[in-house]
């Protein structure tokens, strides 16, 4: 059995020990546990991947292996890396790893929240594992379904219609991705699923230009493409704290994976033709996002606009079609996983306290909770591109290689991206104006306490991972330039 | 020279240890680090100066650029990246001695005033990470290294402002001068993108015939990169962040917005020289004249605010004005045809860093002593301070351009090209002098002499003088200030690095003491007395331009207006009423017609067995006539 199949076994080992387990210490144990082997097993996979790579290996995916599920359409379980799969498989365990943490005091059905989590995790590490089409589908479904029941059950405020409105949007599409991988299933001859081996034919350009759109839509609502985002604010605001971690944090990079590997590897010609429609709309996310934020009120929206804004400019970036912008798009991808991540569990933490979202009701957190304001002001650096954490890496990789695009339509929507730079200073230094400076005005504020072990612990790995890649970025950043090279020759070809 | 790189990675250590476990520290072992690590920074930057002007000249004569480090740190494509590592060059060695000069000297006199203050620890983390990045700054081997180092020195300014983070004005000042100048950075950046575009590399020095084939792209380039310098160096229209930046502690005042990061983008525009006058001299012409009305305004508003600092802020305005005309009247790279500006330029920008951060450090005494900002407040402390008083008076001669002071020669320079430029660039550049002379010293009157400080009741509140870690930079900020003028400076930078001997145009140097003198003596006459009343009956008669001034010509007012009324009002709020209403209220009325269509449809699904058996015999009646009659 190739060793990529633990990612999803796992998750499989942890729901049984989950299921066995009688109280919440059991509860606790076996998911630090599994999160620990989950991210073992990651850092395990980087340090082969590179090792095989430094050896000489030039497939484009490594540690591949293929077992037949169902033959009569050619549906295999199909499982390979390569480096833009090992850094979202790194992503996901450190997300689901401080995810944990961040759900330590999670009091109601314990049990049953971790079993959706695993469930959750187990969906994600399957699509990033999987190289056939119909395996990802599947796993893209698996991640899916939990969300309904995490939001629903475990969430706050207007939970059921958030949940509600969530899924059917997310499940509207699948329903295209649905329809998408079927065309290009059998416009590549019905021989194969195998993403690796259809790359290799030739669609027909009319079967593409039909479901080039509908695939990348359907990513793209995962992917908070425009006008398709509106799941986004009122999903996070709902959901519970690890869960709009994950789902920020790793879900959403989904969508941008699925553009890039399924939509414009294996239907590169209408890519081409329909670029411009796309990069119209995600230029407009990034811009559109961004002032969003700067008048929202409560945490979550701010940071659900803001994700919206740096999501767009992923899908922006995968559109340009060059070397340069996609790493950058891949290492955005990243950067904002690890960010938003952070944002997340530290709204999560600021609210169990305040039992408030709305920034017009807090003031001088700096005061109180000391730890926990300096973790938000160095997520807030990095959301707005300070160099030295993550964000600075991602964005400028993005802007240098759109730039590269030699014609007046690219660059002007290159430079109307980069305008959400200032835009992103101006809500983000609000925010921290706003809720951790000054003095504090509610009385009942003083009484708050500071971050505990265990929200200490899921913030500095966090942010450790956020300074380790903006400080040393050129490791990774060669690592994802490497494997974008068979796309990107296929989209210019 | 590898161990350069110890200048960056020192600081860096510094702010790293003092940044995560400063609390652990007492707030005098936390500064003392800090301190030590800047003490040890200083001697390696003047060994490395020593090292570097003492080496042997190359062939053309020049100084060679030396690069001991660098190292790739992000590559985008085989010719694009990011690098990382050291240059030293004639500019970036002397700014390297400036910078560690005045942060030791803010190093030491902090320790006085910051005494007791909540967060020491966490200010002198600050600290270091500002002179890392101010270094990494001026030793950048490549254009996107100077942005990285830029961004970073944009971030330490704005967590030093906002270092007194509960005062609503500080969180302010903080706020807008990080959005300021991260708006000019954008120009900035694409100006990078440009540049990066047209040359094929990030590096300083891309090949004379790409070059030549760029054309107006790199002119564009060039100007867009000044735009982020004018934003940083707080050039008109982008000034407005740099006077409520006084609201962070006077010795950050007196580091970064007087001596050091303000003049990144002098040092900007004079890294990217050899380019601008050989590819875009008519941009050189846009630098000069932002430069000369910049100088113009701020002098003109400081001659009447009242508050000390606001009067040095813009004091600062007006003097990096003159460094950027220094270099915008620039028209060949020959020292003796027309290239004297840029040796002016840098000079002045050196013996400006010395008596600035002396004037700024000066007021910290002043307002440690009396507790206010306000010149109201102020008279008469002469008695009271007489080392800070000689140490001001020493500065404000410097400043006004009186000899044998420092800024007298370093002005005369650029008062010299400014002439052979055109006539009227000299003249108004004089009539600047003039102004500065004579609000350097209202200021001065105002603080020193004019009417005798009120003893308050109580004599706890007799003004003191400042303890001796404060007065030791104070002394020895003066005493350079009083040698530094006799620096054969163009000896060691000049436009084209040859040699170059400081003759002083007698003409140029007689009228400016001259206006000097006779401002000094106006200002002597308004503001020496007791009482002012002179000064008091033109603010009367003219009270619309004096109001006028005082309120800085209303740019601020025109900011508030554009960001609250237009990006807010007009912008932002619209879109999120349009995202919530429209694009989230169609998916929200899709899934209500779903629903309204399920509602009127589902009567037909009953479960009346009466009802189906009704529907079932009508549709069979209704079949059966249709099929009779047709």
């Amino acid at each position: 059995m190739n060793f990529l199949s633990l990612f999803v076994l796992i998750p499989v080992l942890m729901m049984t020990g989950l299921w066995l387990a009688r109280n919440v210490q059991q509860v606790r144990m076996v998911m630090v546990t599994g999160a620990s082997a989950l991210l073992a097993l990651a850092v395990v996979l980087v340090t082969l991947y590179l090792s095989e790579r430094a050896g000489g290996a030039t497939e484009q995916m490594l540690f591949t292996a293929s077992h037949v599920w169902y033959a009569p359409l050619n549906i295999h379980y199909a499982v390979g890396v390569d480096g833009i799969s090992v850094a979202m498989l790194m992503l996901s365990a450190i997300i689901v790893f401080t995810g944990v943490f961040a759900s330590w005091k999670m009091q109601t059905m314990p049990k049953e929240y971790f079993l959706w989590f695993c469930l959750l995790s187990l969906g994600v590490f399957g699509f990033f594992i999987s190289v056939d089409l119909f395996t990802m589908f599947m796993f893209y479904e698996v991640a899916l379904i939990p969300m309904y029941l995490l939001i629903g059950v475990w969430g706050s405020g207007r939970k059921e219609y958030s949940a509600m409105k969530l899924t059917l949007m997310l499940m509207g599409g699948s329903a295209f991705i649905l329809m998408g991988i079927l065309g290009i299933y059998f416009g590549a001859g019905a021989t194969t699923m195998n993403i690796t081996e259809i790359a290799q034919t030739h669609i027909p350009v009319e079967m593409q230009r039909v479901f080039f759109p509908l695939t990348f839509i359907g990513f793209g609502v995962l992917g908070a493409l425009f006008p398709f985002h509106t799941w986004s604010p009122d999903g996070h605001a709902s959901a519970p704290t690890a869960v709009s971690m994950l789902h920020a944090g790793v879900l959403m990079k989904l969508g941008g994976y699925g553009c890039f590997r399924i939509a414009m590897y294996l239907m590169p010609d209408a890519a081409r033709e329909q670029a411009w429609i796309f990069l119209l709309l995600t230029a407009i996310g990034v811009v559109y996002g961004a002032f969003s934020a700067c008048v929202q009120k409560d945490l979550k929206y701010i940071n659900a606009y803001s994700s919206v804004s740096h999501c767009s400019l992923v899908l922006f970036a995968l559109l340009m079609m060059t070397r340069t912008s996609s790493t950058g798009a891949i290492l955005q991808m990243l950067s904002h996983g690890l960010m938003t991540a952070l944002f997340f569990a530290l709204i999560g933490m600021i609210y169990g306290r305040t039992h408030t979202r709305d920034i017009r009701e807090m003031s001088g957190l700096m005061k109180v909770m000391p730890f926990l304001s300096v973790c938000y002001v160095i997520a807030g650096l990095a959301n707005l591109g300070l160099p030295g954490l993550s964000g600075f890496v991602a964005e400028m990789t993005i802007f240098v290689g759109s730039f590269a695009v030699n014609d007046v339509f690219h660059r002007t929507l290159t430079i109307i991206a980069t305008t959400s730079i200032v835009i992103t200073a101006v809500y983000i230094l609000r925010l921290i104006g706003k809720v951790l400076y000054g003095n504090v005005e509610n009385a009942e504020h003083l009484k708050l306490t500071d971050a505990t072990w265990d929200e200490k612990l899921t913030l500095i790995c966090l942010i450790v991972a956020i300074a380790g890649l903006g400080l040393m970025p050129w490791g990774v950043s060669n690592m994802i330039s490497e494997s974008v090279l068979p796309m990107i020759a296929s989209l210019n070809f | 020279m590898e161990y350069t790189i110890l200048l960056l990675i020192l600081p860096f250590l510094s702010f790293l240890l003092l940044g995560l476990t400063g609390t652990e520290f007492k707030p005098k072992t936390a500064g003392l680090i800090g301190t030590a690590v800047l003490g040890i920074v200083t001697l390696l930057a003047y060994i490395t100066a020593v090292l570097y002007f003492s080496r042997e000249r190359g062939a053309d004569g020049t100084f060679q650029t030396l690069i001991p480090f660098n190292a790739t740190w992000l590559p985008f494509t085989e010719t694009l990246k990011i690098e990382m590592g050291i240059l030293l060059d004639p500019i970036s060695v002397m700014m390297l001695v400036v910078i560690s000069t005045v942060s030791l000297m803010v190093h030491i006199y902090s320790f006085g005033y910051m005494n007791g203050e909540k967060g020491f620890q966490r200010y002198y983390a600050f600290l270091s990470l500002f002179t890392m990045s101010m270094l990494g700054l001026v030793v950048a081997t490549n254009i996107f290294q100077m942005y990285v180092f830029w961004e970073l020195v944009g971030v330490s300014s704005y967590l030093l402002i906002g270092f007194y983070y509960t005062k609503p004005a500080a969180i302010a000042a903080s706020k807008k001068a990080f959005i300021v100048t991260r708006f000019a950075d954008l120009g900035f950046l694409i100006g990078i993108l440009i540049y990066g575009y047209v040359t094929g590399t990030f590096s300083f020095g891309p090949q004379q015939q790409v070059l030549a084939a760029a054309g107006s792209l790199l002119s564009l380039a060039l100007g867009l990169m000044f735009v982020g310098g004018a934003g940083k160096s707080a050039m008109f229209p982008l000034h407005i962040w740099l006077p409520d930046a006084m609201e962070g502690p006077t010795p950050v005042s007196a580091l970064i917005h007087a001596a050091t990061m303000v003049v990144a983008g002098v040092y900007l525009v004079a890294r990217m020289f050899p380019l601008f006058i050989g590819y875009a001299p008519e941009t050189l012409h846009v630098v000069a004249y932002v430069g000369a009305f910049t100088a113009l305004y701020a002098a003109i508003v400081a001659c009447v605010q009242t508050d000390i600092k606001r009067v040095l802020a813009f004091s600062t305005i007006s003097q990096i004005g003159f460094m950027m005309v220094a270099l915008g009247v620039c028209t060949s790279n020959d020292p003796h045809a027309g290239g004297l500006g840029y040796m002016a330029s840098m000079f002045h920008l050196f013996t400006h860093a010395m008596f600035k951060a002396l004037l700024f450090l000066g007021a910290g005494a002043i307002i440690h002593a009396v507790h206010s900002n306000e010149m109201m407040n102020m008279g008469g402390l002469r008695k009271f301070m007489p080392v800070t008083h000689i140490t001001f008076l020493i500065a404000c001669l410097s400043i006004a351009g009186i000899p044998p002071f420092s800024g007298f020669f370093s002005k005369d320079e650029i008062l010299t090209a400014c002439f052979r430029y055109s006539p009227f660039m000299g003249v108004l550049m004089t009539f600047i002098a003039g102004l500065t002379a004579f609000y350097m010293f209202r200021l001065y009157y105002n603080i020193f002499w004019g009417k005798p400080y009120e003893v308050s009741e109580d004599s706890s509140h007799m003004p003191h003088e400042a303890p001796k870690s404060m007065t030791f930079p104070l002394i020895f900020l003066a005493a350079l200030t009083c040698v530094a003028g006799f620096i054969p400076f163009g000896r060691f930078i000049s436009s084209n690095g040859e040699s170059y001997t400081i003759h002083l145009s007698i003409p140029v140097a007689l009228t400016s003491i001259c206006v000097a003198v006779v401002a000094i003596l106006i200002a002597t006459f308004m503001y020496k007395g007791a009482t002012q009343p002179v000064a008091d009956k033109l603010a009367a008669r003219f009270n619309g331009l004096h109001r006028a001034a005082y309120k800085r010509f209303y740019i601020d007012e025109v900011y508030q207006f554009i960001t609250h009324k237009i990006i807010f009002r007009c912008i932002s709020t619209p879109i999120a009423w349009f995202d919530r209403h429209v694009i989230d209220g169609f998916m929200n009325s899709l899934a209500w017609v779903t629903n309204m269509t399920s509602m009127s449809i589902r009567g037909l699904q009953s479960g009346n067995v009466q009802q189906y058996t009704i529907v079932f015999l009508g549709g069979t009646l209704l079949l059966v006539l249709i099929l009779l009659l047709v």
